[in-house]
């Protein structure tokens, strides 16, 4: 069931048919056909070994409607491992059914169980939904921040 | 960053009355049960009602009334209304050659430093606030008794 009771959702493993689905939905949202990244990312996130990598999917009536993608990473400038997510999308005519949180809350269920107690990700400043929505999750800005210099 | 008064007490009313958006609430109320002057509010609601952000509805029981939505509105929309948002690094007077890179550079950082409280306050809703809140309370409550069995059972 979504957070607010909306609509029943079910969250399983993405499988390699949803590959077309995930292009689609990023390209909704970013205006960028992204099909090479992607097929990458499953190749590394959805074909087995999965060695703590995450690529979730949430499916109402059977059809694949948003997803998440994280993977448990370690000792990067010495922090302990964690799970970092680095892709949530929701279709859009479906955000604010409480879709999203309940990917996030089965990834985290998903990675407490593989002995990880801390999330983390990270976002551009301008990209307020998906900000207040980790926000919301209760997740604050955490310990490391992130810097960047064009290189000349 | 420093909140200033106004800013701290347009939040309680934008938390109090955002709560319960139908509900009701004189300044007297608010004013009440977080202990701040009511006169101070009353001019802090004034301002919330002229921004849109809060509805004065006139008659008997009348009062304030959320106008907005919690899931949508942020804090930096309530704290700029009282507020600049903008570090200021300057010293009063002209400043010698040497201080115009030191001052630019500063400036600099400074606006970083704003970016970054500005990308805070902009995702933080009213709901997420007292979401946070109410974690905190039960985080914070004292734990229930023990019964008198649990008691019996700890060793002598």
């Amino acid at each position: 069931m979504s957070a607010r009771g909306a609509f029943p959702i079910s969250i399983r493993n993405a499988g390699a048919a949803d590959l077309d689905t995930v292009v689609r939905l990023d390209r909704e949202t970013t205006g960028i056909e992204k099909r090479a990244y992607w097929q990458e990312a499953f190749a590394r996130h959805v074909a087995p070994p999965h060695n703590g990598r995450l690529f979730l999917v949430a499916e109402k009536d059977g059809a694949a409607v948003g997803f998440i993608v994280a993977e448990i990473r370690a000792w990067e400038f010495g922090s302990p491992p964690c799970g970092w997510v680095f892709a949530l999308n929701v279709a859009r005519g479906l955000r604010e059914h409480g879709i999203a949180s309940v990917l996030y809350d089965q990834l985290c269920a998903r990675l407490r169980a593989a002995g990880i107690d801390t999330i983390r990700t990270m976002v551009a400043v301008t990209n307020k939904v998906n900000l207040s929505f980790f926000r919301s999750m209760g997740m604050t800005s955490g310990p490391y921040i992130e810097l960047e210099k064009r290189i000349e | 960053m420093k909140i200033q008064k106004g800013s701290l007490l347009a939040l309680y009313a934008a938390l109090e009355l955002g709560q319960e958006p139908e509900r009701q609430l004189s300044t007297a109320d608010i004013a009440a049960k977080y202990g701040v002057s009511a006169h101070h509010l009353a001019k802090v609601m004034r301002h919330l009602v002229r921004s849109g952000l809060i509805q004065a509805v006139r008659g008997v029981g009348g009062g304030y009334r959320f106008a907005g939505n919690p899931r949508r509105t942020t804090l930096l929309e309530v704290i700029q209304l009282f507020e600049p948002m903008e570090s200021t690094v300057e010293l009063a007077g002209t400043a010698g050659a040497a201080a115009t890179p030191v001052i630019a550079e500063l400036r600099s950082i400074a606006g970083e430093i704003d970016e970054l409280t500005r990308a805070v306050l902009d995702t933080i809703t009213l709901r997420t606030l007292l979401n946070a809140i109410e974690r905190r309370a039960k985080a914070s409550a004292p734990s229930p008794p023990r019964t008198g069995r649990a008691r019996q059972r700890r060793p002598a």
